[in-house]
């Protein structure tokens, strides 16, 4: 049986999506930036597609930028509010333990050049509390930027609440909304959003494609310098094809999202059901106040590259948090911010499930689980020591 | 090109000398919970020569194979032999690591080390 379960990493195209494509980049491969009709044709495209997807934000098509994805959409934010901030004698940023790192590096480097930046604590559960952030807000702050949802354990931020705080003290406000567009209702008016970014393909759009809202009034500075596109606001000429693929996916997902939602939350309940049977285990993040695809746990007494190579052998696509699939000695730095100690984290998993998951699959995927983490317990001499009683369970 | 080498998924997915031993004239340990990997290696010796060797190991897939490997390495060895074990010689028998996974070949290393001076230290005490 093979099953994709690492959605949250990308999302397989919708045929739609791939078929829109390979269209456009047949039929429309003029520059939009050329004056003939064939160019001229390709830039009608390209505001049908911004069109499309202000609509479903509910933000005006002048608002959205076209970027390279996720990372530079949350980069060229941050950059830009930090300028705009620097200009006024802002230069203190407020944002949380577990943002992507597309923000927390940025972040690092805004903090070289002479920025402060609060991260708020995320809790145990991995949610923010909004009333944090007023109390964090100050005279010079200049930004405040917290995801919509985070990616390794899936948990839904109160955004409308902290776009209000932002609102009422005239701080602009950022999220990261890469794992929640597509998955979540997102209307930026509705929920004080000044700036958003999203990437296509988290929502089965192509990869290398990605927006950046940005409200009427914010000025935005560049990332990449060299042309006139996106109203001067990143140059280089238009990915037509990439874009309209985007904008058909969203519009695909969104129209499809109380369906997928109904149906993949109540299969990652099944399979949370499922796993928790698992002694010494633990759900990571809010049980109810996370995405409907993410299932995370910590096992105690593993460690989580071995547990995902097994689960790979048994044709089951799934990520980790443990150092080891990081690329550095430390586990998932959002596992730390919600209060996992190392041990515990190093042993963790995550299932992000797609809408085709069946019933059947969530069995094979906890019989799976089961047997492997049984397996790897076994082995470890960590667990040896749990049992008998010389080290202490945490979970 | 794949993460690992084909010897490394071979001794991942089936461990040689995977166990305890009860009754073990030596038993070492490296590496902590903390940093993700932890091997303890158990050593069975008779006239200063490793008759048996079982390990077990919480860690990466590389941290498993190297452990493997290592015992596979220093069986049937005279105990002087198993104390050059290098690292190098691990990895190289796993026909390579990737680079930020060589650490695990230093873990078995250093736990096959750990027990033959634990070995050493139990002969020396003995009356």
């Amino acid at each position: 049986m093979n099953i994709y379960a690492d959605n949250a990493a990308t999302t397989k195209m919708s045929d739609a999506a791939a078929e829109i494509m390979t269209q456009y980049n047949k039929e429309y491969y003029g520059n939009a930036s050329s004056l003939y009709t064939l160019g001229q044709k390709a830039k009608e495209k390209l505001e049908e597609a911004r069109c499309i997807i202000a609509g479903i934000i509910n933000a005006e098509p002048s608002e959205i930028i076209f970027t390279s994805g996720g990372s530079e959409s949350d980069n060229q934010a941050l950059l830009s509010a930090s300028e705009n901030g620097k200009k006024n004698g802002k230069m203190h940023i407020i944002s949380s333990a577990f943002e992507h790192h597309a923000i927390l590096h940025t972040l690092k480097k805004l903090e070289k050049n002479g920025f402060e930046v609060t991260l708020l604590p995320v809790h145990e559960n991995g949610i923010i509390h909004p009333d944090e952030i007023d109390a964090a807000i100050r005279e010079d702050t200049c930004l405040v930027t917290i995801m919509t949802a985070n990616n390794e354990i899936g948990t839904i931020q109160p955004i409308k609440e902290i776009g209000e705080i932002c609102k009422n003290r005239g701080v602009p406000f950022h999220t990261d909304a890469v794992q929640a567009i597509g998955h979540q209702l997102i209307d930026v008016k509705e929920q004080n959003i000044d700036m958003l970014s999203a990437s296509a393909h988290k929502f089965h759009g192509p990869k290398g494609v990605g927006f950046l809202y940005v409200k009427k009034g914010i000025r935005i500075s560049n990332l990449i310098e060299g042309g006139a596109q996106e109203r001067g606001k990143r140059a280089g000429t238009e990915n037509l094809p990439g874009i309209m693929a985007m904008a058909v996916a969203l519009k695909e997902s969104a129209d499809n999202m109380e369906t997928a939602n109904a149906h993949k939350s109540e299969i990652r309940d099944y399979i949370i059901k499922g796993l928790s049977e698992i002694p010494h285990s633990a759900l990571n993040g809010d049980a109810r106040m996370r995405l409907s695809g993410n299932v995370n746990f910590s096992f105690e007494g593993i460690e989580g590259e071995s547990l995902l190579i097994l689960l790979d052998m048994k044709g089951i696509s799934c990520s980790s948090g443990s150092a080891c699939t990081s690329g550095s000695l430390d586990p998932s730095h959002v596992l730390l911010a919600i209060g996992r100690i190392h041990d515990v984290a190093h042993g963790s998993l995550r299932l992000s499930l797609g809408e085709e998951i069946t019933l059947e699959e969530a069995d094979y995927i906890i019989s799976a689980v089961k047997e492997v983490v049984e397996y790897l317990r076994g082995i470890s001499p960590v667990w040896r020591d749990l049992v008998s009683g010389k080290r202490e369970f945490i979970l | 090109m794949a993460l690992y080498s084909e010897k490394v998924m071979q001794h991942f997915l089936h461990p040689q000398n995977i166990g305890i031993i009860e009754d073990a004239d030596a038993v070492g340990e490296a590496g902590n919970a903390k940093c993700g990997d932890i091997m303890r290696m158990y050593l069975k010796i008779d006239d200063d020569v490793i008759t048996d060797v079982k390990f077990e190991t919480f860690g990466c897939a590389s941290a498993i194979a190297s452990s493997s490997m290592a015992t596979e390495l220093i069986k049937g060895k005279p105990v002087a032999e198993a104390a050059e074990l290098t690292n190098k010689a691990v990895a190289e028998a796993l026909d390579g690591l990737p680079a930020h996974k060589m650490h695990c070949s230093v873990l078995a290393e250093e736990a096959i080390r750990d027990a033959l001076e634990n070995y050493n230290k139990n002969k020396e005490n003995k009356p």
